[in-house]
């Protein structure tokens, strides 16, 4: 565990993540650059015609919106456990990240589900724990910014996130159980032909490291924040 | 009396004495189920269909009504401090509060419903189940509340932020116990949907009191 607690102290983040900024950005360019070029570039789809482009900005989004609420839920648990500094701030950071991706996909789904199922929205069991998500994060970050202290805010919002990760399988479940009309994921299963499957994964790569730079460079306007704030009130930085 | 039972009972009896937070609840719920018909149409086959699912969503509203004061009040005028210090552990404090809360809304609301369910044209098979429903999956609103309460007991509007953190954890809920009703409407038989409404509950009332207990710790400078 050594390695994580290193950079639990501000100042080796600082110096870590200045280097794999840049590093992480120019690479979210490319696999974006090439991601869309294949995209644009591959044939319709026999079925959906051109509307199949929409899988390349919908599916990532809506990976990346998940993993966000895994980020999330292990920044708290480090935070709550071990009270690690750095995951409280890593934790605010992800969260409007979380929401904004969650929209995206949701918004993209309708707007592919429009001509794909005739209609902007349908009650199916993943739009619907979508926009559960949307929910789930949207009242993280009320919490959040309700709660004026801001270690208590932390704790807080790391026990919310933590019931949200306990929770969010059972939604899945449940919304499950209750309607099914989403196709079945078509990814793993190797029913996705490879002319849509390699724009597909790196476009996936490339939100990917999207995220991972916004939230480094969120995190780090973090801790430039609080050490203006601490310098204004005249202690030591 | 046992120090749990006290708090129990003291809870109660401040739910139905001072500012009758039972009563409005009940009164709440029965106004829901009024203007629901008066918004969709009077059509009576119409609301038996959705009659299952607005008594839930009523049901679960109503409960949230007097969500954010389960902490608050004692937390305000410092009776929390004194409650924290007691031998009781935290734990066994908001599993009293959760059950007090539970006794005094969603069991009240329970015994309300099968009349409610007449003003829905439910048919009294889908009534039963809506009963048996609301019986099983109240105690999981009131322990989830309880988290959110406890997260939000130190905010002056924590009534306006409580709804919105708890409400999507609480739609397994509404999805199995409307479900439920809907499933009795269609003769297909309930008895899944609420062992998974059952099991749902007995997991959050298990584990909410050391979430909330974590949290009223925490607001409380521990």
């Amino acid at each position: 565990m050594n390695w994580l607690f290193r950079y639990a102290n501000p100042h080796n983040f600082m110096r870590l993540s200045g280097v794999l900024l840049p590093i992480t950005a120019i690479a979210t360019a490319l696999c974006l650059g090439v991601g869309l070029y294949l995209g644009f570039t591959a044939p319709p789809d026999y079925q959906q015609g051109r509307t199949v482009l929409i899988l390349f900005i919908h599916v990532p989004a809506a990976t990346v919106a998940m993993s966000i609420y895994g980020a999330l839920a292990v920044c708290s648990l480090l935070s709550l456990v071990w009270r690690h500094p750095l995951s409280d701030i890593a934790a605010r950071a992800a969260a409007p990240f979380g929401a904004v991706f969650t929209a995206l996909g949701l918004i993209t789904g309708a707007l592919w589900g429009k001509p794909m199922w005739g209609t902007y929205w349908v009650w199916d069991a993943r739009l619907t724990s979508f926009l559960l998500l949307l929910f789930l994060y949207i009242g993280y970050m009320a919490l959040w910014n309700a709660i004026e202290d801001e270690t208590r805010a932390a704790r807080a919002a790391a026990i919310l996130a933590l019931v949200g990760a306990v929770n969010i399988p059972i939604i899945k479940f449940s919304v499950e159980w209750w309607s099914t009309l989403h196709q079945g994921e078509s990814i793993v299963s190797g029913k996705l032909a490879p002319v849509f499957l390699a724009p597909l994964l790196i476009m996936m790569l490339g939100y990917m490291l999207l995220f991972v730079s916004l939230w480094m460079l969120r995190i780090r306007t973090a801790i430039l924040e609080r050490r203006a704030r601490t310098l204004m009130q005249g202690g030591a930085a | 009396m046992s120090p749990f039972f006290t708090l129990l009972a003291r809870d109660i009896k401040l739910a139905a004495r001072s500012g009758g937070s039972a009563f409005l609840a009940l009164s709440f719920f029965a106004l829901v189920a009024t203007l629901v018909p008066l918004g969709v149409g009077a059509n009576l086959g119409l609301l038996t269909r959705v009659g299952g699912g607005v008594l839930w969503v009523g049901a679960v509203l109503a409960a949230l009504l007097s969500l954010d004061r389960l902490f608050q009040g004692d937390f305000e005028d410092g009776s929390l401090d004194l409650i924290a210090l007691a031998p009781l552990p935290l734990e066994l404090t908001a599993l009293a509060k959760m059950l007090a809360h539970w006794l005094s809304t969603g069991a009240a609301l329970t015994l309300l419903s099968p009349l409610l369910a007449l003003l829905f044209n439910l048919p009294p098979a889908a009534t039963w189940t809506l009963f048996l429903s609301l019986l099983l999956g109240t105690p999981a609103v009131s322990a989830v509340g309880a988290i959110g309460a406890s997260l939000t007991l130190s905010l002056k509007r924590g009534g306006l932020i409580l709804p919105l953190i708890i409400l999507p954890l609480l739609s397994p809920a509404v999805i199995f116990g409307a479900g439920a009703v809907s499933l009795t409407l269609d003769r297909l038989g309930a008895g899944g949907a609420l062992s998974l409404l059952a099991a749902f509950s007995a997991g959050a009332v298990l584990l909410s009191p050391f979430a909330a207990a974590a949290s009223v710790r925490l607001n409380l400078g521990g």
